[in-house]
């Protein structure tokens, strides 16, 4: 169960990066790749380890209109499911 | 029809190895030392290789730490952005060298293990290899890299899953894959030996099933049957030139890592032609991609999408037709010819591998 004070990262041995060849955010480990859509690849983004879901979601709301709790925490629990993201 | 970048690169910089496993899947032909690129021209594949849109960087072999320039070459790779795995035996994986590949920007170390206890698996390895996988492994653990554990499953092995298993996590292994033998190359001419039992096959599985409920989380188990004992045939590379090319250690640009088993198939070198052009353009990629060239039953079947087929070098080493259904799929014409070999009670002795000649 995701919390506001839980705090996720993408888990070892993945990397998020930008491929110039797509154009698009890529997350990449050790058995593949996935093509993150914008949404999903702001989220990651801000998976430090170190900033809460509650933060995350307030960093998001600056930048963009209308971010909604359920968005962020839907993909972090896409994300978590797929063994991308894990919790400190 | 409509053909999209690659996402990876199987770099077989080398098909020399200290191991003599005789579940190995590279060609009974190995390339020579000699017959390899050389470091510039690997270095242009990794070049062009990015170009193309390829993201995942496999530098194997044989073994890679056997090329001197490996350092260089996995540099280059992570500097173009690629992640960039070591598929290893672990023999030659030192504090020192792995100082260095870290450094260069290794992404995940895939470790190979052939058996639970020193004794069966250096049997398998043809030499003293299994204390040296061990320290390989805590080489890696030390600098916090990603570690998958890689065991090739087969009759004399099958028996110690949960052995592994409980190796595995000692180890600290993040992935663990039990990946039963490919029948290809070198493993072909052992299958009779190699091919596991239904009952091997029964025992394994609640063991497997319950260790993946109890790690679950912590330690990510990839089980994988022999497809001779599926129904249908495996999803192989995702379809014909689709995600994924080989190159081998002569500049050989190959669909699938068997490939060159196919001898109707006319491949394209990197010495001679550009990598984008291989992918795009050659007979050899164009030869089974798509559907056009299925015939029945998979034309008009519905996992035609799921599977693609199966595997067309399979299809060629039993049938000598590469375009036929991978005849491990229930509904090929040619099932029967799996069926036998399941049946044959043959249990002759391996036949080691010998090392690439220089």
């Amino acid at each position: 169960m995701i919390r506001p004070d839980s705090r996720p990262r993408l888990r070892r041995g993945v990397r998020l990066t930008y491929d110039r060849v797509r154009e698009t955010h890529v997350l990449l480990f050790p058995e593949g790749v996935l093509v993150p859509n914008p949404t999903a690849a702001a989220v990651l983004e801000l998976c430090d380890g170190e900033s809460t879901v509650e933060q995350i979601v307030a960093a998001l709301a600056k930048r963009y209109q209308g971010v909604r709790d359920a968005d962020v925490t839907g993909v972090l629990d896409r994300f978590g499911e797929r063994r991308v993201v894990e919790w400190t | 029809m409509d053909v999209s970048p690659p996402l990876g690169l199987l770099a077989e910089l080398t098909h020399r190895c200290p191991l003599h496993c005789p579940y190995c899947s590279n060609p009974l032909d190995l390339v020579r030392g000699k017959e390899e690129l050389g470091t510039g021209q690997w270095l242009g594949v990794l070049d062009q290789a990015r170009d193309l849109g390829v993201l995942q960087v496999h530098m194997s072999g044989g073994e890679p730490l056997a090329r001197h320039d490996l350092v260089e070459l996995v540099a280059r790779a992570s500097d173009l952005g690629c992640y960039v795995n070591l598929v290893t035996s672990g023999l030659g994986l030192t504090e020192p060298k792995l100082a260095r590949l870290a450094e260069a920007g290794i992404a995940h170390v895939q470790l190979s293990v052939q058996g639970a206890d020193t004794e069966l698996a250096d049997r398998i390895a043809g030499t003293t290899a299994h204390a040296r996988k061990l320290a390989a492994a805590d080489v890696v653990k030390r600098f916090d890299l990603p570690l998958t554990v890689n065991v090739v499953l087969h009759r004399a092995n099958h028996h110690q899953v949960g052995p592994l298993i409980e190796l595995a996590e000692r180890l600290g292994a993040d992935r663990l894959e039990l990946a039963n033998t490919q029948y290809y190359g070198w493993a072909l001419r052992n299958r009779a030996a190699l091919m596991p039992t239904p009952e091997q096959l029964a025992a394994a599985e609640p063991v497997v099933r319950a260790a993946k409920e109890r790690l679950r989380g912590r330690m990510e188990i990839v089980y994988v049957v022999s497809d001779y004992y599926e129904a249908h045939p495996k999803p192989c590379m995702y379809g014909w030139g689709a995600r994924q090319l080989t190159v081998a250690p002569n500049g050989d640009v190959l669909p699938c890592p068997a490939a060159s088993a196919i001898t109707t198939l006319a491949l394209d070198n990197v010495r001679d032609r550009p990598l984008a052009e291989i992918w795009y353009d050659s007979s050899s990629f164009n030869a089974f991609r798509g559907e056009d060239w299925m015939r029945a039953p998979c034309r008009e079947c519905p996992r035609r999408t799921i599977d693609f087929g199966g595997c067309r070098c399979q299809a060629f080493l039993l049938t000598g037709d590469a375009a036929a259904t991978d005849p491990v799929c229930s509904l090929s014409p040619d099932r029967q010819l799996v069926d036998a070999i399941l049946a044959a009670p043959a249990d002759p002795p391996f036949v080691m591998r010998a090392g690439a000649p220089r």
